[in-house]
């Protein structure tokens, strides 16, 4: 049995995620151990939980954020549940600006805590979401606290201080390669950030899709998109670009021969860590690889009948 | 037939920047055939070789052409048609 985790708040239960071993869709890599770090252990069941609750606790701190203003900002998902539950833990009104095509379930989660939202226009994307929540900041400045993930430090700072932390903690100069997607790019900066601070190297490896049009929730086609303000493509040593069917088709691949159900974006990330594992075993060079799963495939269920892959 | 064709963002650096494009066919599948010859690159972001791809839907008006007969889907005169991606992004 592990030590009592006995915690105060809901906003502790975050961090300090399992790192586990993939066993069976690295069947072509023997001596290349790859870990999933799972991310979908925080409470709101996403690595966004980490970026959330630092942008909310340094706010309070500094005074930007008090009770009598409404936390809002530009989300289709993780980051919106964890707003909600962590304004919800915390006494503070939420409002979240999203595409209106985002997943009936995803509105229903968010919906749950009290959380407000103010529709976009679905063809213009994440992108639409984030001008329209600008707008709306820029017409009542003094109603609103905008995190404004795509720009906040606190969001890498959240995974320089835990992501990176905890990897180096847990698999100290045994880890050569890191691997994770691009959405804020948070995930990517800050624990990048840490481990190249490592004394031993570590190669950075980020996830993109191949195309614009793509079906892979979270991810950032950064050519075609608003450039994060936080985002410093010298910080990572690699780009790799994933199509939505290997993506989805690894997703698949886990949860029937490992026992773990990631959503679309985590499939994508763990198709770029097994490629990658399988090249270094091909090449004869040792290594061991860390890869980020952002949340369970369970968030992405929908009633509509033409998904084949996660009909229900 | 003219049908006017709505693009989703993500896919506006195909036709020069424009939000809406028209495109002639009496059919759904005929006007992405159609869309291909003037904005070429289009018909493969949007089907692959079993038709309409997973994570991209196509309206004509209100109604998502998977139910509708798919790109045989006919069109009728002032018929709008939305390409909106399957997922929300970011």
């Amino acid at each position: 049995m592990r030590a009592a985790r006995r915690i105060e708040s809901v906003l502790d239960a975050v961090g300090d995620t399992p790192l586990v071993r993939l066993r069976v869709v690295t069947r072509r890599a023997p001596d290349v151990p790859v870990y999933a770090k799972l991310e979908f252990e925080n409470p709101g069941g996403s690595v966004k939980d980490r970026a959330a609750r630092r942008m909310i606790l340094d706010a309070m701190a500094d005074g930007r954020l008090t009770r009598d203003k409404i936390l809002i900002d530009s989300t289709s998902g993780n980051t919106g549940v964890a707003y909600s539950l962590f304004g919800a833990a915390l006494g503070l009104r939420v409002r979240l600006v999203m595409p209106s095509n985002v997943s009936k379930p995803r509105k229903d989660i968010v919906r749950a805590f009290g959380t407000e939202i103010v529709w976009s226009d679905p063809l213009e994307g994440s992108d639409g979401a984030i001008r329209e929540a600008k707008k709306l900041v820029d017409a009542d400045p003094d109603a609103y606290f905008y995190p404004d993930q795509y720009s906040n430090p606190s969001n890498p700072r959240a995974h320089y201080e835990g992501t990176g932390a905890e990897i180096l903690r847990d698999l100290g100069d045994r880890v050569t390669h890191f691997v994770a997607g691009l959405g804020t790019s948070g995930t990517m900066m800050g624990t990048a950030r840490r481990l190249k601070e490592h004394h031993r190297p570590i190669r950075c490896v980020a996830v993109e899709p191949d195309s614009a049009l793509h079906g892979l929730e979270g991810l950032k086609h950064m050519e075609s998109s608003l450039v994060p303000a936080i985002y410093d493509a010298s910080l990572h040593d690699e780009v790799r670009r994933v199509s939505t069917e290997d993506g989805w088709d690894m997703a698949d691949a886990l949860a029937r021969e490992e026992g773990i159900h990631v959503g679309h974006s985590s499939g994508a990330n763990v198709f770029a860590a097994v490629k990658l594992a399988e090249e270094l075993q091909a090449r004869e060079e040792p290594g061991c690889v860390v890869v980020i799963v952002c949340d369970r495939g369970d968030r992405y269920f929908s009633p509509m009948k033409w998904e084949k892959t996660y009909v229900w | 037939m003219d049908t006017l064709v709505r693009i989703p963002a993500a896919l506006r650096s195909l036709t020069g920047g424009a939000d809406e494009v028209s495109a002639e066919g009496g059919t759904v599948g005929a006007v992405i055939e159609d869309l291909e010859r003037r904005h070429p690159g289009l018909r493969d972001r949007l089907l692959d070789e079993k038709g309409v791809r997973r994570f991209v839907n196509i309206y004509v008006g209100e109604e998502d052409v998977r139910f509708t007969g798919g790109l045989a889907t006919e069109l009728k005169s002032g018929d709008q048609i939305s390409i909106v991606p399957a997922i929300a992004g970011g």
